[in-house]
């Protein structure tokens, strides 16, 4: 059966692993569209999950054809890393944990080898034991690769949401003529400072403001790194001709402020928004008054 | 009393987002023990300032945190230890406004103010270990004990 008996030199176990893969792809993949990997995520047919098991023998043969079984970044990989995103991605969406996808992925080794075995039983145990551990360490790459790829899946997402909060967390609301409020929300860090400090810097210009309002109420800590930066967009602003308020300093805040021997003596800060408000209305020379009692419109 | 579970914690401190979860972890822990709102912030704020000192002068590192008792009153011990190159001069790295890193010289003083015990283990080349602790309510001392 084997093509090779007449050949000079024995195939290198990979070579062996190959040959099999290429020979038994179909057999391979009807026992594995029995998988609960595969029999979980394509639900519509049968033939397509033979299909998927298919294209992933084709890439494990074609990575054992390069001899190289340990590298999970073998070209052969590249044409089913998709595919095992996605499967990977359907299994964890119905609550299955990576360690439980993971060992469903180990599941796919045993009728593998089954078949290995039967195929090879008639050669010199010492080449089966060679060839079937070329195959689990085959089938382990691909497992590193499936996970590996769900991961970068992860980390890809993270970092979208990370852009998204960038966005989001920075509103500049012009709160009357000349008086523009930005309501800071979370941790503010360097990287969203930065933001800050440039979406206040544009609203100043953009809304000619003499005021601008920093509202901290929703940042949780103020230490002295998040006290730096408020001082720098506070110093940046006056730069531009506006004045800044922080407000929104609760209690807490304030006692730790003062033991932390921050120094915010150059920035004019307000308990609440609303404080800040009137103290800008009042710079201004805008004064709100209650309508009086009977009113000047009716007589 | 309290048991230590929710409290008990070794974080790793590798990027600005750890920081943020050293934050968290502290905030809950202290919650849990009881400690109040401005204990909370102060304690949150110096592990906060400690964490990012880890980050940033020690090259990253880990924070541990335990639940520890003395006569019946619960404390949070933070321990942040690094491998970095420790502190030349520790006097100095403590007085307010010295800074190495272009911050505003703050953060090492500050937080031993924000904490009630303090204690720095350090050797140039031999990285930093900082631990603080804070108790629920502080314990009762004896006039012209500090």
């Amino acid at each position: 059966m084997p093509q090779h008996e007449t050949g000079a030199t024995p195939p290198t176990p990979a070579q062996e692993v190959r040959d099999f893969l290429w020979r038994r792809s179909e057999q391979i993949a009807q026992r594995w569209a029995d998988e609960p990997l595969f029999r979980a995520v394509f639900t519509v047919s049968r033939e397509e999950a033979v299909e998927a098991g298919k294209a992933v023998v084709d890439a494990l043969a074609q990575v054992a054809d390069s001899q190289r079984v340990e590298d999970p970044d073998a070209a052969g990989f590249t044409g089913v890393r998709e595919q095992l995103a996605r499967m990977g991605a359907a299994r964890s969406r119905a609550g299955l944990s990576a360690t439980q996808v993971s060992s469903e992925l180990a599941a796919l080794l045993p009728p593998v080898e089954n078949l290995l075995v039967a195929d090879l039983e008639q050669e010199e145990p010492e080449r089966l034991r060679e060839a079937s551990t070329a195959l689990s360490v085959l089938l382990g790459t691909l497992r590193l690769v499936a996970m590996q790829t769900a991961l970068s899946e992860i980390q890809a997402l993270t970092d979208r949401q990370r852009l998204q909060l960038l966005e989001v967390a920075t509103p500049v609301i012009k709160l009357w003529d000349g008086i523009v409020a930005v309501p800071l929300i979370g941790t503010l860090d360097s990287a969203r400072s930065q933001v800050v400090m440039e979406t206040l810097l544009n609203a100043v210009v953009d809304q000619h403001a003499r005021f601008a309002i920093l509202d901290i109420t929703g940042v949780p800590t103020v230490d002295s790194l998040v006290a730096q930066h408020l001082m720098k967009t506070v110093a940046a602003a006056r730069l531009m001709g506006a004045e800044c308020v922080v407000s929104g300093i609760r209690p807490a805040i304030a006692q730790t402020i003062v033991h932390l021997g921050l120094d915010l003596g150059t920035v004019k800060t307000r308990a609440g928004l609303a404080d800040a408000l009137a103290y800008c209305l009042h710079e201004l020379g805008t004064n709100i008054v209650a309508a009086a009692p009977g009113g000047a419109g009716r007589r | 009393m309290h048991t230590g579970a929710g409290v008990e914690a070794r974080l790793p401190i590798r990027s600005d987002m750890d920081l943020v979860w050293v934050r968290q972890h502290v905030r809950q822990a202290a919650a849990k023990l009881g400690f109040s709102l401005v204990d909370q912030t102060k304690l949150v704020t110096a592990a906060s300032e400690l964490a990012r000192n880890t980050l940033v002068h020690g090259g990253g590192g880990r924070m541990e945190a335990s639940h520890v008792t003395t006569g019946g009153t619960d404390g949070l011990r933070l321990a942040f230890s690094d491998s970095g190159p420790g502190i030349p001069d520790l006097d100095r790295a403590l007085s307010d406004g010295y800074t190495s890193g272009g911050g505003l010289g703050m953060g090492l003083g500050g937080a031993r103010r924000l904490v009630h015990d303090f204690a720095v283990e350090t050797a140039p080349g031999a990285g930093t270990t900082v631990r603080v602790t804070s108790w629920v309510s502080r314990p009762p001392r004896l006039r012209g004990d500090v």
